[in-house]
């Protein structure tokens, strides 16, 4: 049990349905700040939507969705905006904005939800550049970025503005096994340096073995699982032992 | 039935969706960067179009108008004639038809494209209202850039038409403009061309409902992009007819 003051994140008995199919059915869990979680599941079990429900950009059917003692189930757009404010989120896809540059698409939040002057918008913007090995490609488009240098500058969007809590959906899906490694030591580093709470959903393991404090694993809309990666892997549940070990 | 209560369903959201337009229009904070980003896309992109159209449209127009008054002797009002057409109804309709093709696809195809590659999500979890970002300055760029780009085509069109009576009857510049505003009132230029506000409003809230509301991935790409130039051209027309006759009851001398 961590103590309320303590809590990043926390669900409590939450359902989502999506017509007559179920996706989380009575899913409670939570997690520290400065510690990291990884979800695990086969695919469609509800996962890229926990993180989803936690951002509040879908709602569940029920239950509660705590984010650093905010509930934000049925909490208004500006209340949503400033927990929002506190929270970090890396698309599967990356999801930058194809009509900006990639200094724009880190810029934008900064002009917008800081009252950073130009220099110190333009000084932030080049350091977490540099911090994610981008330094020198801010004028480039997403177009011009190779997958990896996507993730990486997905990261680096997601960082920019310093969140709490950081949401990242497959991290190092489609990348090869050194670009997925040096995505997990970006991840690794934002949880020692600044103390983050990391939720991430993932298929590799072994990223999961490397950065995970806690692991969840999700079946059929169920949480089947959850604890260290070692207490999972001793989970009499089938689905949850296998997907850790084997 | 069904059909009939999709197209209901399809009305009220449509209206809301509009509704909301207007509604965040007036609430700050002000999108200005991207209000004068869209209005580059909506305006100066589609200006070579608007003109081209416009001027080839008013060549040809003389050129029909030409032969049938020829027979009656009264080639001396094709300036008048051209003029009155296209500042009343030609230069209005055409530009709102043409952008509904060049800026509505765009919107429609845009938006989509955000939605499936979850750039609208990615905006909303940056704490920015997506609505206001997004559409609110698509809107207002079509409103505002309409009546612009409708004057260019007017004048391209008179143009055109000049260049095209000059050819066949060596008319002066001046004796054409002459006769070309003899016959036009101010309300034949004013409310017609005020009019396209409304068609702007049509075109960049219809093409943004399909593109914002879209949830059918990359299929919705393409889809949003033909409903948004279709439905939006057909309320075009529709519009069209309902202020002509705001205009007559409200300029009775229009109408005569």
């Amino acid at each position: 049990m961590i103590a309320n003051n303590s809590i990043a994140v926390e669900f409590k008995r939450v359902m989502k349905s999506f017509g007559a199919k179920r996706v989380l059915s009575d899913v409670s869990f939570q997690i520290g700040h400065g510690q990291a979680l990884c979800l695990l599941g086969r695919s469609g079990t509800g996962k890229s939507v926990t993180l989803k429900l936690i951002m509040a950009l879908m709602r569940p059917d029920s239950g509660e969705v705590w984010v650093d003692q905010d509930n934000v189930v049925g909490m208004g757009e500006h209340g949503l905006s400033l927990v929002r404010r506190k929270l970090g989120y890396l698309f599967q896809d990356a999801a930058l904005f194809d009509s900006l540059t990639l200094y724009e698409n880190l810029a934008l939040p900064l002009g917008r939800l800081t009252k950073k002057s130009k220099d110190e918008i333009d000084y932030v913007t080049r350091r977490v550049l540099t911090s994610v090995g981008l330094g020198a490609d801010g004028a480039k488009y997403p177009s011009a970025l190779s997958g990896g240098m996507k993730k990486r500058a997905g990261l680096a969007r997601a960082l920019v503005l310093e969140p709490k809590i950081l949401l990242a959906d497959e991290p190092s899906s489609g990348l090869d096994r050194i670009t997925a490694s040096e995505i997990d030591e970006l991840l690794m580093r934002c949880k020692t340096e600044r103390g983050t709470a990391l939720i991430i959903v993932t298929h590799d393991v072994h990223g999961a073995r490397r950065v995970a404090d806690r692991v969840a694993v999700l079946d059929k809309g169920n949480l089947v699982a959850f604890g260290s990666v070692e207490e999972v892997s001793q989970s009499e549940n089938d689905v949850a032992r296998r997907l850790i070990t084997e | 039935m069904g059909w009939l209560n999709r197209s209901f369903e399809f009305v009220g959201e449509v209206g809301i969706f509009s509704l909301r337009v207007l509604v965040d229009w007036l609430k700050p904070p002000f999108e200005f960067d991207q209000f004068f980003r869209q209005l580059a896309e909506v305006g100066n992109r589609s200006l070579a179009l608007i003109v081209v159209s416009g001027f080839a449209l008013g060549a040809v127009m003389t050129l029909h108008t030409r032969s049938t008054l020829v027979t009656f002797g009264a080639t001396a009002m094709i300036p008048a004639v051209q003029a009155v057409s296209f500042f009343v109804e030609i230069g209005p309709l055409v530009a709102g038809l043409l952008l509904a093709g060049r800026v509505g696809s765009g919107i429609g195809a845009v938006l989509a494209n955000m939605r499936a590659s979850e750039q609208i999500d990615a905006i909303e979890s940056l704490s920015i209202d997506s609505f206001k970002f997004l559409v609110v300055p698509r809107v207002l760029a079509c409103v505002i850039a309409l009546p612009f780009l409708t004057l260019f085509m007017d004048f391209a069109g008179l143009l055109g038409g000049f260049l095209s009576e000059e050819l066949s009857s060596h008319i002066a510049p001046s004796l054409y403009l002459n006769r070309a505003f003899d016959y036009l009132q101010w309300s034949n230029f004013i409310a017609p061309t005020l009019k396209t506000t409304v068609f702007g409003f049509i075109i960049g809230s219809v093409s943004s409902y399909f593109g914002y509301t879209t949830d059918k991935g990359a299929q919705g790409v393409g889809e949003a992009a033909t409903n948004s130039v279709v439905v939006s051209s057909l309320l075009i027309i529709v519009a069209d007819v309902l202020l002509i006759k705001c205009i007559f009851f409200l300029f009775p001398e229009t109408a005569v």
